[in-house]
């Protein structure tokens, strides 16, 4: 018996001892930076503390029987078995307890379910495995994808601070205001969240949900998809940027001018021809991007479930097929419409890249010109 | 089957006559006991499987980045773990007590449908060899969860999906037939004398889980059909470019699933209801409300199955209807863990290892009750949805819970099966291992999961590396503890001290009159109840 005490209470001080190490994470809901965080950490809290009232009188009356009420001590047992009285009493008195739980959890959630009245709304919209935000009172709208490099992750590099919980391209929200979030997805579903805010939604293809915040203070938080949604759902990060109204009515005023500005230029490259080599540039970089986490960065898919790119039939042969399949997708499989998520050049680029890298060298020089072609018949 | 009707001894229950020799005893038995046998080492089995795929996730887990495994392998050991250990260690195992100890319970010979009983046994074996076969298919195996939410099950899914639905079928036939079996047995089989307010606990929660199993297999049966037609022929159920809603198939497979947990834990009540009177030598506390409780958490449990989709986006007036009700839950759950300290109270007790476990059950099934009500509370639901406290309080209660109390009735129940008493030395090692990996593996998973880390993901961030660092040590010893019962149990089948019949000094009900071990056919004659 002493040699088991001994090896936990040795177990118990190693235990103790790893858990000093991780003193960065928190060990408890984050208290978040809106008002209904802060009343989503109080009810949890709250609850918490019940429970562990409960747990310490049923848990102390069991242990007390436990330690005097055993054999060994020669004790008899009593022989009652029960009692309408007592029985009655803790049925009814958890009932108390759970309608004093039962209030402010009611008028907190009615309190998040209110959407109404929104200063800013943006549409946020999951797709395998990346997060679209479109702002619906401006012309803005952008992709923001994992940032944490394929080496951190294959442990070729060292991980950064924020490993799978960078973006490239961050929401941006003023401060301040409430701010509308309808979610919809294009393909699986998804869930977006973000703990700081208390925002958890469902991204449901084909219907839109609705939330909102209003977060004080200016900052960046962090949260992930939470719904399973495939191969990569564990590397679709959520990155919002809070900003005070000014600094946030500057961004966007920005980002308008660059998206209109790109889109300009996307007309004028219509015109010009890339080189080969800017072309196949680009299109690793797009590839890498976009298409490397289901059709592998080898051009080899994954067997029965994305197929090769490598040596495929449509990427050696068939070019307006390669086109259209990169611009609209395939309805009813994983291969989603690229149209959007792309520039001209990028698609023109990416086609390029697949038709001549991993030794399908066909030689085939697509330019944007093409793909706009293809896009209006 | 040609095979049930060509053995003309299999069924012949007034000779005195033992079973038959070699492979063809397992494979033609229609005795209750041969086939209780069965499903318990199919369900240990099946618990080493699924456990050897836990290990496989802790151990990616074990530190941020890819180490072992792909995240798409990832995902499919996550869905086959939970499938395997739901469908294959937990539920089985409590079909297997259920077959040796309701007739001895209720003072029967056999199970009212023998030939019924070999074959929702026999086919089992089938549906997980199709279901593992399909890991190695061409795409791999089912990698969308144990929940197979549609799209992702449907549209987004590769081929093994067919295979996933074929066998989630043939699991739901033999659940189905096992249950009506338990029921027509309760019904029709008690000894004279034997009302239903006298049927033992675990009969009667048996009775009720019964009662579940048919009410929702089919229920999920209609579900992995329709995930069939969508994938395959065209049909758009959870496919909103056809009409359809995503949406309708979490309801669908909650509706199942929810009255799903109870099916894997009112057997378990019923366990601790006969554990604890034996040791603490007193008799059930509240024995009636006992049956009430069980029987408003089974009925409660079709009223709740949207707490599991609380992010969906949902009317408000529908989240605090589905609050309300599982808060409710507590209240009949609360009288059963309270019925079981009163019975302690003013014992003489005494504590061998299925007391131990059934402490233990109590003690950390009541902790994952804690969370469930947690979990309840829709606003901080949002925030604890699918992330690690969701897998930390379902591991409490069908760890801990369910578990723990199949290894409380294994221990408890083992001198009646083998007449031998199990190495108590060695049990509580196997327990005290257990109780305590269990814990690291667990508690920590609370944190984490607060902390703000989602469930079902082959990497993270690295705030939580050290937890899960933790977390997985936990997990292998956890995993290696369990090698210690299979050595207990060997070792008890092969000899051991002799079990009386009693076995236990507390010991109350039919089954401790008869030998140990019990007797081919318990009872030829039926006892007397007065
Ligand atoms: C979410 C996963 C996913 C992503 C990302 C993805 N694809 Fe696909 N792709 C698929 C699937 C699945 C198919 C097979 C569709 C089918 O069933 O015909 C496919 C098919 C294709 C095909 C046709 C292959 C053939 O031989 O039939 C091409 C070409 C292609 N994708 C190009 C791309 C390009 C270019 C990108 C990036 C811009 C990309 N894909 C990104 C999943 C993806
Ligand atoms: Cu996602």
């Amino acid at each position: 018996m002493a040699k088991t005490s001994y090896l936990c209470w040795s177990l118990l001080t190693f235990l103790l001892a790893f858990s000093t190490q991780s003193a960065e994470m928190p060990l408890n809901m984050t208290q978040g930076v809106t008002e209904i965080s802060q009343q989503v950490y109080d009810l949890h809290m709250k609850i918490f503390y019940i429970c562990c009232a409960i747990g310490i009188a049923v848990f102390g009356v069991m242990f007390w029987s436990i330690i005097h009420h055993r054999k060994s001590k020669g004790v008899a047992p009593a022989q009652f078995h029960e009692s309408t009285k007592v029985e009655l009493l803790w049925t009814a008195l958890p009932v108390v307890i759970l309608i004093l739980m039962a209030i402010p959890a009611t008028q907190t959630l009615i309190a998040m379910e209110d959407t109404s009245e929104a200063d800013v709304t943006v549409l946020v919209t999951g797709s395998q495995w990346k997060w679209h935000y479109k702002y619906m009172d401006h012309k803005v709208e952008y992709y923001s994808l994992l940032a944490t490099p394929r080496k951190q992750i294959e442990n070729k590099l060292k991980k950064g601070e924020n490993y799978l919980l960078e973006v490239d391209r961050p929401l941006v929200i003023p401060t301040g205001k409430k701010v509308r979030f309808l979610v919809t997805s294009d393909d699986v579903i998804h869930s977006w969240w973000v703990p700081a805010f208390a925002v958890k939604k469902d991204a449901n293809p084909g219907f839109i949900n609705e939330a909102w915040t209003k977060v004080d203070h200016p900052g960046i938080y962090r949260g992930q998809c939470a719904e399973l949604c495939g191969k990569d759902h564990g590397f679709m990060p959520v990155v919002v940027i809070a900003k005070d109204q000014a600094d946030f009515d500057l961004w966007i005023a920005q980002e308008a001018a660059t998206q209109a500005a790109a889109k300009a230029e996307e007309l004028k490259l219509l015109s010009m021809n890339m080189s080969k080599e800017e072309l196949m540039a680009l299109g690793e970089k797009t590839y890498m991007g976009y298409c490397a986490a289901c059709h592998q960065p080898t051009g080899m898919g994954i067997p029965g479930v994305f197929p090769a790119l490598k040596g495929s039939k449509m990427a050696l042969e068939d070019l307006p097929a390669h086109i259209d399949i990169v611009l609209n997708g395939k309805t009813g499989t994983a291969m989603q419409a690229f149209a959007k998520q792309l520039t001209l050049s990028e698609i023109a680029a990416v086609v390029t890249y697949e038709r001549n890298a991993w030794d399908n060298n066909t030689g085939d020089v697509v330019q944007a010109a093409d793909i706009a072609k293809a896009q209006k018949p | 089957m040609s095979t049930v009707t060509t053995d003309p001894h299999a069924h012949a229950e007034h000779e005195h006559h033992g079973p038959a020799k070699g492979l063809k005893r397992w494979l033609y038995t229609t005795n209750h006991k041969d086939i209780g046998t069965l499903y318990l080492l199919f369900a240990l089995t099946m618990f080493f499987i699924g456990g050897a795929m836990a290990m496989v996730i802790r151990a990616e887990l074990f530190q941020p980045g890819l180490q072992i495994v792909e995240p798409d392998f990832f995902n499919q050991m996550t869905t086959v773990h939970g499938l395997i250990m739901v469908f294959g260690a937990v539920m089985p195992a409590f079909t297997g007590l259920a077959n040796w100890l309701v007739p001895m319970m209720i003072g029967a010979p056999d199970m009212a449908l023998p030939r019924m009983n070999n074959w929702s046994f026999w086919i089992l074996p089938f549906a997980f060899s199709i279901l593992l076969a399909s890991l190695f298919m061409e795409g791999g195996g089912p990698g969308f969860g144990w929940t197979f939410y549609a799209p992702l099950s449907t549209t987004y899914s590769s081929d093994s999906t067919a295979l996933f639905v074929f066998s989630v079928h043939i699991m739901g036939i033999s659940s189905i037939m096992g249950a009506i079996n338990v029921i027509v047995t309760i019904m029709n089989l008690r000894a004279p004398g034997m009302t239903y307010m006298k049927m033992p606990l675990f009969v009667w929660t048996w009775f009720i889980t019964a009662y579940l199993l048919i009410a929702v297999m089919p229920v999920l049966a209609g579900a992995v059909t329709m995930v069939l037609t969508d994938k395959y022929f065209g049909t758009s159920f959870f496919d909103a470019a056809g009409g359809g809603d995503p949406v309708l198939f979490q309801h669908i497979f909650w509706f199942f699933g929810h009255p799903e947990v109870y099916i894997m834990i009112l057997p378990a009540f019923g366990i601790v209801s006969s554990i604890v009177p034996t040791f603490a030598r007193k008799p059930l506390f509240g024995y009636a409300s006992m049956v009430y409780a069980t029987s408003s958490i089974a009925l409660l449990s079709f009223l709740v199955w949207a707490h599991h989709m609380f992010t969906t986006g949902m009317p408000v007036f529908a989240e605090l209807f589905f609050m309300y009700c599982t808060m409710l839950i507590a209240v009949p759950t609360g009288v059963k863990v309270f019925n079981w300290v009163a019975t302690m109270w003013r014992g003489a007790m005494t504590f061998e290892v299925p007391m131990m476990f059934a402490l233990a059950f109590i003690v950390l099934f009541t902790i994952g009750g804690f969370s469930g009500l947690m979990l309840a509370i829709t606003p901080a639901d949002f925030q604890y949805h699918d992330t690690y406290f969701v897998v930390a309080h379902f591991h409490y209660v069908l760890v801990t819970g369910a578990i723990f109390s199949i290894m409380a009735a294994a221990y408890y129940w083992l001198p009646k099966w083998t007449g031998h008493m199990y190495d108590e030395t060695l049990g509580q090692w196997h327990f005290w291992c257990s109780l305590i990996s269990v814990n690291v593996l667990f508690f920590p998973m609370h944190f984490v999961g607060l902390a703000g880390m989602p469930r079902r993901i082959p990497d993270y961030a690295l705030q939580f590396a050290d937890f899960n660092a933790l977390i997985s040590i936990g997990g292998f010893a956890f995993g290696l503890s369990q090698l210690l019962f299979v050595w207990l149990v060997v070792k008890c089948i092969k000899g051991g001290e002799k079990a009386t019949d009693q076995v236990w000094e507390g010991a109350e009900g039919l089954e401790w009159t008869i030998p140990s071990p019990a007797p081919y056919h318990s009872f030829t004659t039926p006892p007397e109840i007065k």
